[in-house]
C-alpha cells in the first residue's frame, strides 16, 4: 500500500513522460492541460532536463522538434486551440520523421468554446490536422494508470517509428483523480531510435531499405552532418521534386505506420466476440461504456464492449472482423460522430450503426449508452 | 575555390539563387567568418526558416535544419538548450524573421540565448515573387503594393535592441569584408546576436523599384549605407532614407542557457 497514491490524469501524463525518459518539455499554458506543464516545470530541473515556457504553441512545437534532433525525448501538451496552431509543425515532424509526443487534453470547440469542459472533438484533427500526405499515431487512454503506461508507449512508438505521436486525452480524464499504483520494482521497457551504423560519408537519413520503413536516425552532434528539411527530399535529405523520388518517400513515410498497424494497435474488450450488440468507445467515454455494458450484461443482455486504445492508425481489418455478425453497433463519443464515421466505413451496410454523440460539454453517462443500446436492440 | 568555401560548403553547388542575388555574398562572408574563428563543422548547427535566404542551410556543411516559415528560432532554442556547446547560426530573411516569425524574434532577443541570427533583408518576399515585407520601405513597390507600399517599415535593429538582444549590428552586401567582421564579432559575443544584412533582390525588388540589375542595386546599397561613426555626425534629415551600418548596440546581460544551468544547479543543490 505504500506505493498507492491519488493522482490526477494530467499529473500521471507528466509522470509517464518522465518514466519514458523525457528530458525536454516546451509548452504554452492552456486549460485544461496546464497541470502537465506545471508538473514538468517542477520535475525537469531536478533531473537536469529542460523545461521551457515558449511564446506560443507554434514555438513549443519548434522547440521540441529541435530538441529531438539532438536526441532528447521531447514533448509538449496543449488543448484544442493550441493543437490547431501546432498542426503545421506536426506535419513538419511527420515529413522530417523526427520523434516527438504531443499531448492534447481535449476541450469542446471550435474556437474558445468551453475551456473547462470535456470533449473528444479533436479525433479527426489528430488524424488529418496538417496538410498533405502523412500518417499518424494517436493514443486515447481511459484511466489514470493507462495514461501513465501509454505515455511510455507514446514515446516508444515515436522513437520506433520516427514519428510524432498524438496523445489524445480529454478534460474529463485529465482532471480525474484515481488510484495510482505501480508494481514493485517496476521498470518500463524503453525503446530508443535506431542509430546509424554506416560511415559518416555514406549515411542516408531517409534510406528506403529497412524492413519496417524506418531509417536509422543520427542525432546532431553524433558526427553525421546531414540536412533536415520539410521539403520533399531524397534519401540524403536534400530537396527533390523528381516524381519517382517524391512518390517513394511519401509512400514509405505513410507505409511505415499504416503497414505496421498490427504492431501499433491496442484494444481492450468485454465479451466483444460473441455479443449481439457491440458498443465501441474510447478515452473517458469508455469508462461509461464499461459500466453500461457490465450493467446490461448482468441483466442478461447480449452486449459487448470494444475499446480501441490506439485510435490511429485505424485498424480497418480488426474492426471489420469485430463487427461481423452483430445485430447492431453503437459508437459513443463526445463529438458529432468522428470515430463512428470510421467504423461506418468498415461495418457491413446491413448492420445498423447508432452514433451516440454529445457536444454540450457534458459527459456521456452510462444511462445514455444503455438508452442507445435499447434503441437498437 | 577558396579553402574556406571547400571546408564550409557542401558539394551541391551551384545554388538556386538568381544571378545577382545577395545571398551568395552573405554565404561567402559567413564562410570567411567561420575560417577566421577556426570553427569545426562538427561543432556547428545551421538553422533556417523558409524563403530564399533560408535555402542557405542546404549548402553549408554543418548539422542543418531547414524548418518552417518563420519558425527557425524556436527550433534553434530547442537545439541550443540541449547542446549548449554547439555554435548555432540561424539564417533568416526580412519576411521570415520580421513578419511570420516576428513573435519568435522578439522572444529570442528577450531570452538573450547565445546564438547568431543573420537576417538577410532584401526588402521583399523573393521566393513568392516580390510581395512587400515589414521591412519594405514605405512608398516602394511590390506585386502586392502596385500603387506603393503604405505600411511603415520596422527598424529591425532597434526592435532587436528594445527586445533584449545584446549584440545588434547591420551590415550590407556591398561591404562584404565588414560583414565578415560583424559575423565574427557577433558570434564571439556571448548572448543573442542579431546581424541584419541589407541585401538586394534585382529580380523581384530592383526591377519594380527602377533599380535595374545587380550592379545598380549594389551601388544603391553602397550609397545608402552610412557607417555608424559617420552617422553620429549627421543630422536626422541627412540620414533620411539611409541606414547605419556597423555595430549598433552591444551590452552584457545574463545569457539564457547559463541562467538555466544555474537554475538546475540551484534546484539540485536544494533551494535555500
Amino acid at each position: 500500500m505504500a506505493n498507492v497514491r491519488l493522482v490526477q490524469g494530467n499529473v500521471a501524463c507528466a509522470m509517464g513522460a518522465l518514466a519514458a525518459g523525457s528530458t525536454f518539455y516546451a509548452g504554452y499554458p492552456i486549460t485544461p492541460s496546464t497541470e502537465i506543464a506545471e508538473h514538468m516545470a517542477v520535475a525537469l530541473p531536478k533531473i537536469g532536463g529542460i523545461f521551457l515556457q515558449m511564446e506560443d504553441e507554434i514555438a513549443s512545437m519548434g522547440a521540441i522538434i529541435g530538441a529531438s534532433c539532438t536526441g532528447a525525448k521531447a514533448f509538449t501538451a496543449t488543448s484544442g486551440p493550441g493543437f490547431s496552431l501546432m498542426q503545421e509543425l506536426i506535419g513538419y515532424a511527420a515529413m522530417t520523421e523526427i520523434p516527438c509526443v504531443i499531448v492534447d487534453v481535449q476541450r469542446p470547440g471550435p474556437s474558445t468554446a468551453l475551456p473547462t469542459l470535456s470533449s473528444q472533438g479533436d479525433v479527426q484533427q489528430a488524424r488529418w490536422g496538417c496538410h498533405g500526405f502523412h500518417s499518424i499515431i494517436a493514443i486515447a487512454p481511459s484511466s489514470i494508470m493507462e495514461i501513465y503506461y501509454q505515455m511510455i508507449n507514446a514515446f516508444n512508438l515515436a522513437e520506433k517509428y520516427r514519428t510524432p505521436v498524438i496523445f489524445l486525452m480529454d478534460e474529463e480524464i485529465g482532471h480525474l483523480r484515481e488510484r495510482f499504483e505501480l508494481p514493485d520494482n517496476y521498470k518500463p521497457e524503453i525503446i530508443n531510435r535506431k542509430k546509424p551504423e554506416s560511415d559518416l560519408e555514406v549515411y542516408l537519413p531517409y534510406i528506403n531499405d529497412q524492413s519496417n520503413g524506418v531509417p536509422p536516425m543520427a542525432n546532431f552532434g553524433d558526427g553525421y552532418r546531414y540536412h533536415i528539411s520539410g521539403l520533399t527530399h531524397n534519401e540524403k535529405g536534400f530537396y527533390s521534386s523528381v516524381p519517382s523520388v517524391v512518390d517513394t518517400e511519401i509512400r514509405r513515410m505513410v507505409g511505415k505506420i499504416e503497414d505496421n498497424v498490427d504492431d501499433i494497435a491496442q484494444f481492450e474488450e468485454i465479451g466483444a466476440a460473441d455479443c449481439d450488440i457491440l458498443v465501441i468507445a474510447y478515452g473517458s467515454v469508455a469508462r461509461s461504456a464499461q459500466e453500461a455494458v457490465e450493467t446490461m450484461r448482468a441483466d442478461g443482455l447480449s452486449v459487448g464492449l470494444l475499446r480501441p486504445i490506439v485510435l490511429w492508425p485505424f485498424p480497418t481489418d480488426y474492426f471489420t472482423k469485430a463487427c461481423i455478425g452483430k445485430k447492431a453497433v453503437v459508437v459513443a463519443e463526445m463529438n458529432l460522430g468522428q470515430y463512428a464515421r470510421e467504423i461506418r466505413r468498415v461495418v457491413h451496410t446491413d448492420i445498423p450503426l447508432k452514433s451516440l454523440t454529445r457536444v454540450d460539454g457534458e459527459f456521456v453517462y452510462p444511462d445514455d449508452i444503455i438508452d442507445a443500446v435499447k434503441e437498437v436492440l | 575555390m577558396k579553402k574556406c568555401y571547400e571546408k564550409y560548403f557542401r558539394d551541391n553547388l551551384p545554388q538556386i539563387f538568381c544571378a545577382g542575388c545577395g545571398n551568395g555574398i552573405v554565404m561567402g562572408a559567413w564562410a570567411r567568418a567561420m575560417e577566421k574563428m577556426g570553427l569545426d563543422n562538427n561543432d556547428c548547427v545551421g538553422i533556417s526558416g523558409i524563403g530564399c535566404s533560408s535555402r542557405i542551410t542546404s549548402y553549408i556543411d554543418l548539422y542543418t535544419l531547414h524548418t518552417a516559415h518563420g519558425r527557425a528560432l524556436p527550433f534553434a532554442i530547442g537545439v541550443k538548450m540541449c547542446k549548449p556547446e554547439m555554435n548555432v547560426f540561424v539564417f533568416s530573411g526580412d519576411g521570415d524573421c520580421a513578419a511570420i516569425g516576428g513573435n519568435h524574434f522578439i522572444h529570442a532577443c528577450r531570452r538573450n540565448i547565445n546564438m547568431t541570427l543573420i537576417v538577410i533583408n532584401n526588402s521583399i518576399y523573393g521566393m513568392t515573387g516580390g510581395q512587400y515585407s515589414p521591412l519594405t520601405p514605405t512608398g516602394h513597390f511590390a506585386t502586392t503594393a502596385p500603387y506603393g507600399n503604405i505600411d511603415p517599415a520596422f527598424d529591425l535593429c532597434k526592435l532587436a535592441e528594445a527586445s533584449g538582444a545584446t549584440f545588434v549590428a547591420r551590415g550590407d552586401i556591398y561591404h562584404a569584408r565588414q560583414l565578415t567582421d560583424l559575423i565574427v564579432e557577433g558570434h564571439r559575443h556571448k548572448g543573442f546576436s542579431v546581424i541584419e544584412v541589407v541585401s538586394g533582390c534585382p529580380i523581384s525588388y530592383g526591377r519594380r523599384n527602377k533599380i535595374y540589375g545587380a550592379p545598380a542595386l549594389l551601388k544603391h546599397i553602397k550609397e545608402h549605407s552610412v557607417p555608424v561613426a559617420t552617422a553620429a555626425k549627421m543630422g536626422d534629415e541627412d540620414l533620411k532614407g539611409k541606414w547605419r551600418v556597423g555595430v549598433l548596440y552591444k551590452a552584457e546581460a545574463k545569457e539564457y542557457v547559463e541562467a538555466y544551468q544555474e537554475l538546475v544547479a540551484k534546484v539540485q543543490g536544494g533551494i535555500k
